[in-house]
């Protein structure tokens, strides 16, 4: 169990450079997870935490120790990779004693360690087996097995999931989870699945380009994006950004949203420190709307407004309903059955849940 | 209409069998019939031509009571054991050397194979030169300046042997190690670091994970190999020409001595049958447990 500091951290290829000047830095028994796309960097700059990759600058640290010239076996880390990354020519036993091997640990106690392993992860059954009689879900336990023995100060994994089929990929990450939860071993997760990131971290960091965007809680990320970027990257479906003026009168903020050959929409009570509202007041903003803030209306004025629906979309729980507002496509959350396809509506938004942003610099405005 | 349909489906169905045809024909005549006929003379008195008799094991008894057979049995092995071992074992050495991503790889690579583009004749004869006491190494050394320098092996019945195994190692090296590297190359690179973070030095990590992991590159390599060590008749001509004396004679040299030289047809046919048969006592075991091994998934 350990800490871990990762303080002004860049690496460059070369010429090219790919992270840019990360600071990370999370609590024993985090979970973290480095959200982003593909190619932004997570992967390499998991590999500088086990050591695989040199540090260009910058320095990161574990449980207060710098590691940057720690060869990886000196970390005390384990490591699951996307392709699992299991010895083909081993079983399974072998697979999972193999570093125990090489660190000296005597026979009786390896086996102790594999066999209380293979229980905790529901594979004693697959010991004696190769890792190609094996399906992907299986291998990725034998995998998780073979860090879990490690008792490291520090579990590594790099898109474990992104290779098995959606069902199991639910079952797995509710297994990751309960591994975290029995072990409290600190975990940095690498991942692009915002899904994935929602439900394992305690911190989310989401990655662009090489450069952190926003460090945080999960549902902090999730009701408080820091820019336009991680709105939209975060949520499914995504966060609906309106182009917007921003208007203060007597009540508070309201945003007034400009729609072709009729009156402007209104919807007041957005929620504003007073000196940006002053600040921003008259101002093009966009409004950031989740879908579930929608809700079909009761009628009472002010925080309504009226839509035609273009789409409807039955998810089962409940249904998307798909209209224009400002000339983006909103998408609101709502019961089944609640509104028709080529309709008008009336919509309630709860508005102490909007986010506004810098319409120029994209960056939340508070 | 329907009646169209059904001929291009017949033809789809027929084509494949009809052009494999003409090859599976010349196969089936030139290797198989062919095996079938020498086994027959074999049994058969023939000796300047061939005659279908039938003398039982004697052609057999006479190759066995044939010194220079002995001498070409012993060399084979000898032969076959040190160029297996040398070509597999550099081969693979230069192929993980190759795979540290080193600078200028394409060119080494270029280097070490194109001995391969090269015949035997070829090979023999510009080894013939190397290995010549007055004109090769042992001239150079003496000519820097080393005048007690002597490397004469070639003109040593108990040595020249090992000659023919240097010239054959340094042909055939190149093509080993391109099989092997291709091996590593596909080789998960994640598994390696996986084993570094688990504490394992490269040369633990090469030896438990890696080399075994390139077990259909060995079977490619020794059975590839161990045919050109069985048919390594050009190379001997060229580089020796089985002598001095009959000390570099091998199994095919003497065959083919025997059968168009000796008029022993017979003789010859024998010798080709116990060639035959040691290449099936070798090859098929280790095929079939190699084969049986990867449909059992490994
Ligand atoms: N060894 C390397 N040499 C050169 N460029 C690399 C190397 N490893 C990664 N990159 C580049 O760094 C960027 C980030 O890669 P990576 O960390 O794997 O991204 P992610 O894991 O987020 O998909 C990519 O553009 C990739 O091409
Ligand atoms: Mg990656």
């Amino acid at each position: 169990m350990a800490t871990l500091e990762i303080d002004r951290v860049r690496k460059s290829f070369g010429s090219v450079e790919v992270l840019k000047g990360v600071s990370i830095s999370i609590a024993d028994g985090d979970f973290l997870v480095l959200l982003g796309p593909s190619g932004c960097g997570k992967s390499t700059l998991l590999s500088m935490i086990a050591g695989l990759e040199s540090v260009t600058s910058g320095e990161i640290r574990i449980a207060n120790d710098v590691v940057n010239d720690l060869p990886p076996k000196d970390r005390d880390i384990a490591m699951v990779f996307q392709s699992y990354a299991l010895y083909p020519t081993m079983t399974v036993r072998q697979n999972i004693e193999f570093g125990m091997k090489i660190r000296g640990v005597q026979p009786a106690e390896r086996a102790k360690a594999t066999l209380a392993a293979a229980e905790m992860l529901q594979m004693k059954h697959l010991l004696d087996r190769r890792p190609s009689q094996l399906s992907g879900g299986q291998r990725q336990r034998v995998a998780m097995g073979r860090a879990v023995v490690r008792d490291p100060k520090l579990f590594l994994f790099d898109e474990p999931l992104s290779n098995l089929d959606a069902k199991l990929r639910v079952d797995m990450r509710t297994e990751i989870k309960r591994l975290h939860q029995r072990l409290g071993t600190t975990i940095v997760y690498v991942t692009h699945d915002q899904i994935e990131a929602m439900t394992l971290a305690t911190r989310v960091a989401v990655m662009k380009d090489g450069v952190v965007q926003q460090l945080d809680d999960p549902q902090v990320v999730y009701d408080r994006p820091a820019n336009t970027y991680v709105a939209k990257f975060v949520g499914s479906p995504s966060m609906s950004l309106i182009p917007a003026r921003l208007a203060v009168d007597g009540a508070g903020a309201v945003a007034v949203f400009d729609i072709p050959n009729e009156k402007p929409a209104r919807i007041s009570g957005i929620p504003i420190a007073k000196e940006n509202a002053t600040k921003f007041n008259g101002q093009n903003v966009l409004v950031g709307i989740r879908p579930e803030l929608f809700t079909v209306s009761d009628g009472k004025p002010g925080r309504t407004i009226s839509v035609h629906i273009d789409v409807v979309e039955p998810t089962g729980p409940d249904t998307l309903a798909l209209f224009q507002i400002g000339g983006v496509e909103v998408t609101a959350r709502v019961p089944p059955k609640t509104v028709e396809a080529r309709k008008s509506a009336t919509l309630t938004v709860d508005t102490t849940k909007i986010v506004l942003f810098d319409a120029v610099t994209e960056d939340r405005i508070d | 209409m329907k009646r169209s349909i059904r001929f291009s489906d017949r033809l789809a169905n027929w084509l494949p069998r009809l052009v494999l045809t003409p090859s599976l024909l010349v196969v089936l005549v030139a290797v198989y019939l062919f095996i079938a006929w020498t086994g027959w003379i074999s049994l058969s008195s023939s000796n300047i031509v061939p005659r279908y008799d039938f003398v039982g094991l004697e052609q057999y008894v006479r190759l066995w009571s044939t010194p220079r057979w002995h001498t070409a049995v012993a060399n084979l092995f000898i032969f076959s054991s040190l160029f297996l071992g040398l070509t597999t074992g550099l081969g693979l050495l230069m192929a993980i050397l190759l795979d540290q991503r080193i600078r200028a790889e394409g060119a080494l690579r270029a280097i070490f194979l194109y001995p391969m583009a090269l015949s035997f004749i070829v090979t023999g004869t510009a080894w013939k030169w190397i290995l010549n006491p007055a004109l090769g190494v042992q001239k150079v050394v003496n000519d820097a300046g080393w005048t007690s320098f002597v490397f004469d092996w070639i003109s040593q019945p108990r040595f020249a042997i090992y000659c023919v195994v240097i010239a054959a190692v340094w042909q055939s090296t190149g093509f080993a190690m391109a099989i092997f590297l291709a091996g590593l190359r596909g080789i998960d690179n994640s598994v390696i670091k996986a084993a570094q973070i688990e504490g394992a030095g490269l040369p633990l990590i090469y030896r438990t994970i890696i080399v075994p992991m390139l077990r259909p590159a060995f079977l490619s390599v020794i059975v590839l190999l161990s045919y050109v060590a069985i048919k390594s008749f050009d190379l001997i001509l060229a580089l020796t020409n089985t002598g001095p004396g009959s000390a570099t004679e091998m199994p095919s040299t003497f065959m083919y001595a025997a059968t168009f030289r000796r008029d022993q047809m017979g003789v010859g046919a024998a010798s080709a049958m116990m060639m035959l048969m040691t290449v099936a006592a070798i090859i098929v075991p280790y095929l079939y447990s190699e084969l049986k091994e990867t449909r059992d998934g490994c």
